[in-house]
């Protein structure tokens, strides 16, 4: 595969500088590490709040429901946007073998894109907000994200028609099969009529608005957090482990089982809700059949590491993606399973719906996206990484982190789903809703602890990486002088 | 067709994406439009009042659905806890939708009449003082925020163009409306006629000089769930 063309990039360096557009590639790694201490600081204050509730001093600003929606804005579209720009554009170009496109637009995508991020940290604490999740952000800020969704389309589609090589690689299937359905969500999801600059009722209502906000909420899951990130995978890994991809067939059957699946699974977010129950079973039935594309990615990605699993042991990239497609497999799993109907009338509305997203995003995109970026930062530089057993250092604390996260949620969302169905023996209601609360606190706690762990963990890799780039600055002074 | 022909020419794999990621969601989605059973038809539902819509916008604003939500799902503890489930017709006016996706607080669909405005105000101000064991924050400048109502007609107008049935004259005194539903005492007269004998009509905040963005949050509260008339509605399955 194409990955075997491409030679060893330290040693071309020079050349691929001037080949290929790595300026807007850098700005967006040095982002993305930004974003994700933000992100993840931000959700540590939120843990921390549920644990203790005077943690935002009567402000306003930082009340729970206006902050929840920044972590979660931060973490996925900041912090996972910016990793996905910037791995987009630094394999799209040395797929294809030449430059980005166009440098207006690849510096508009920069710009427009951090706009965006600076403009949703002012408003969602001013209380500025669509009141749909994951939507948040006002009908400007909409408008801006799908001008830069548009630049980003043409981008990658233009650099693609100028490829040097005949056949599109795997990695931009998905890349681009996520442009295309992220900008179609956004803009259907998103249809609104404006009060004034800041204020906007949404075209739908009740129930349809319903079902149109989980279309687009499970897909933002689908095809931003997850199709996306397989297409990093298919071009990170199989570098990384200097092996071919495992299955070529694996990886089209997969491409379009997944692209054609994933769409129709929103609705088992409404289960034994007013959503009508065909829509509901329907999405369950979808949800339950995306098991098969999804682990055939995983078993694609780990696989690759067949003939080179002893590699493991002396390089923590390559563990980090393992373990992270470890769980994304299961999170993969998980979700499949709390899309039964049975299973869902218990999970649904606890925290059990927390750990299982934790355990995709912190599990599977944070670390095969710090993977992407160990790989990709020094080879931007054309340096080596400052420190290999820091890697190591961040690896165990992303996975001890994760794993103290998932649990406590388990433990918490299952057992507050039992109480809120418990019966005493005269057939009263066991449990107070206060009383189910009382009982999340110490998990609340240690849920807290472990996205602590996690967020030093980040820390780690910032200092790291800040480290390599520095080497860099100093190695190409003398050159410049 | 072998998948070399796709995976080299652009055109055909962006629209064969397309084609692929559209399905599911036109299956889905469309036929809710169309399918009559999906609304069921009720008595009681009407439009929010404007002091209600703006209570609305606060809820939003405040991200009260992060943790709330507005959906109770048909089972018995649900039933206990909560009262009857949910209809799709009680949220035909909810632009957006709240149904909400968590419960780190209880569901709030039926919370309209549970409690006091006396025990909302305490708890608004404090939710510790009243339920020592909640995790939610104060929102103690609500009771202390003055109302901006000035934008309501507008904001009526808005929504009676996405399909709420706001009548020109509720519009024409909406903020008149305002007033008299934030009041105790007061001539409501107008307010009956337009909104029905039923909405829920007090100082709701406590405080008779000032209409507070707590009178709106609590006309909110405690109407929720309350519009319904459930001794003539009869379930079908749909």
């Amino acid at each position: 595969m194409l990955t075997q063309q491409e030679g060893d990039v330290g040693q071309q360096l020079n050349k691929t500088d001037q080949l290929y557009d790595y300026e807007v590639i850098k700005k967006f790694s040095v982002a993305a590490v930004i974003y994700a201490i933000v992100g993840f600081l931000v959700g540590v204050i939120l843990a921390l709040q549920l644990t203790f509730p005077d943690l935002n001093g009567n402000i306003p600003y930082l009340t729970f429901g206006r902050l929840r929606p920044l972590h979660t804005s931060a973490v996925i579209f900041a912090f996972g946007g910016s990793v996905l720009f910037a791995t987009s554009y630094y394999v799209v170009q040395r797929t294809c073998q030449v430059r980005l496109f166009s440098n207006f637009l690849s510096s508009f995508t920069f710009w427009g894109w951090n706009l965006v991020v600076l403009l949703v940290v002012i408003t969602y604490p001013l209380g500025l907000t669509q009141g749909k999740e994951y939507a948040e952000p006002i009908w400007p800020i909409d408008i801006l994200i799908t001008l830069v969704w548009v630049a980003y389309l043409i981008n990658f589609l233009g650099t693609l028609a100028r490829r040097k090589v005949r056949h599109i690689y795997v990695a931009n299937w998905f890349y681009l099969a996520f442009i295309i359905a992220v900008a179609m969500l956004h803009i259907v999801n998103n249809l609104a009529i404006p009060v004034n600059l800041t204020d906007s009722y949404p075209v739908f209502a009740g129930v349809q608005d319903a079902m149109i906000q989980w279309w687009y909420g499970h897909n933002a899951v689908g095809f931003f957090l997850t199709a996306a990130f397989l297409g990093l995978m298919y071009y990170f890994v199989p570098k990384q482990a200097e092996r071919p991809v495992y299955s070529y067939r694996l990886s089209v059957v997969h491409f379009w089982s997944l692209s054609f699946m994933y769409i129709w699974a929103g609705p088992h977010h409404l289960h034994y809700t007013a959503l009508p129950d065909w829509a509901s079973t329907l999405g369950a039935t979808f949800s339950i059949m995306l098991l098969l594309p999804s682990w055939g990615g995983m078993i694609n990605g780990i696989m690759t590491l067949s003939g080179a699993w002893h590699k493991l042991r002396t390089d923590p990239i390559l563990r980090f993606f393992i373990v992270s497609l470890s769980f994304y497999g299961m999170s993969t799993f998980e979700g499949p399973m709390m899309s039964i109907k049975s299973v869902n009338a218990l999970s649904h509305y606890t925290d059990w719906t927390i750990g299982h997203v934790h355990s995709g995003t912190l599990g599977w995109v944070s670390m095969v996206s710090f993977a992407a970026l160990y790989h990709m930062v020094p080879r931007l530089w054309g340096v080596t990484i400052h420190s290999v057993p820091l890697i190591n250092l961040h690896f165990w604390l992303s996975t001890i982190g994760v794993v103290i996260y998932i649990v406590a949620m388990w433990i918490s969302g299952i057992m507050q789903g039992l109480m809120w169905r418990a019966y005493d023996s005269f057939g009263n209601l066991s449990y107070s809703f206060a009383e189910t609360v009382a009982a999340m606190h110490p998990y609340y706690l240690i849920r807290a602890i472990g996205g602590i762990v996690f967020l030093v963990g980040a820390l780690v890799m910032a200092y790291n990486l800040a480290m390599t780039v520095q080497k860099g600055a100093t190695l190409t002074r003398p050159t410049a002088a | 067709m072998k998948h070399e022909t796709i995976e080299t020419s652009i055109p055909l794999l962006t629209i064969l994406v397309l084609v692929a990621i559209s399905i599911g969601g036109l299956v889905e989605i469309v036929p809710l439009f169309f399918i009559k059973s999906t609304i069921e038809r009720v008595s009681g539902m009407r439009p929010y009042t404007p002091l209600e819509l703006i209570g609305r916008d606060i809820y939003i604003r405040e991200g009260c659905y992060n943790c709330h939500s507005q959906m109770i799902r048909p089972m018995r503890d649900e039933a206990e806890r909560y009262g009857h489930y949910s209809l799709a017709a009680e949220s035909m006016y909810d632009h957006p939708f709240q149904w909400g996706s968590k419960r780190t607080g209880p569901d709030l669909a039926r919370v309209g009449g549970k409690y006091s405005n006396q025990w909302h105000q305490a708890h608004m101000r404090h939710p510790q003082s009243v339920v020592p064991e909640s995790v939610m924050p104060g929102y103690p400048w609500l009771q202390k925020n003055a109302l901006k109502y000035d934008d309501v007609e507008k904001r009526m107008q808005v929504l009676s163009k996405v399909g709420v049935p706001y009548t020109a004259e509720q519009i024409a005194n909406a903020k008149q409306d305002v007033l008299a539903q934030a009041s105790a005492s007061g001539d409501a007269s107008g307010l009956a006629k337009r909104y029905g004998n039923k909405v829920p009509k007090d100082d709701f905040d406590g405080q008779p000089d000032q209409v507070t963005e707590l009178d709106a949050m609590l006309a909110y509260l405690q109407m929720l769930g309350t519009l319904v008339d459930f001794s003539s509605y009869q379930a079908q399955s749909r």
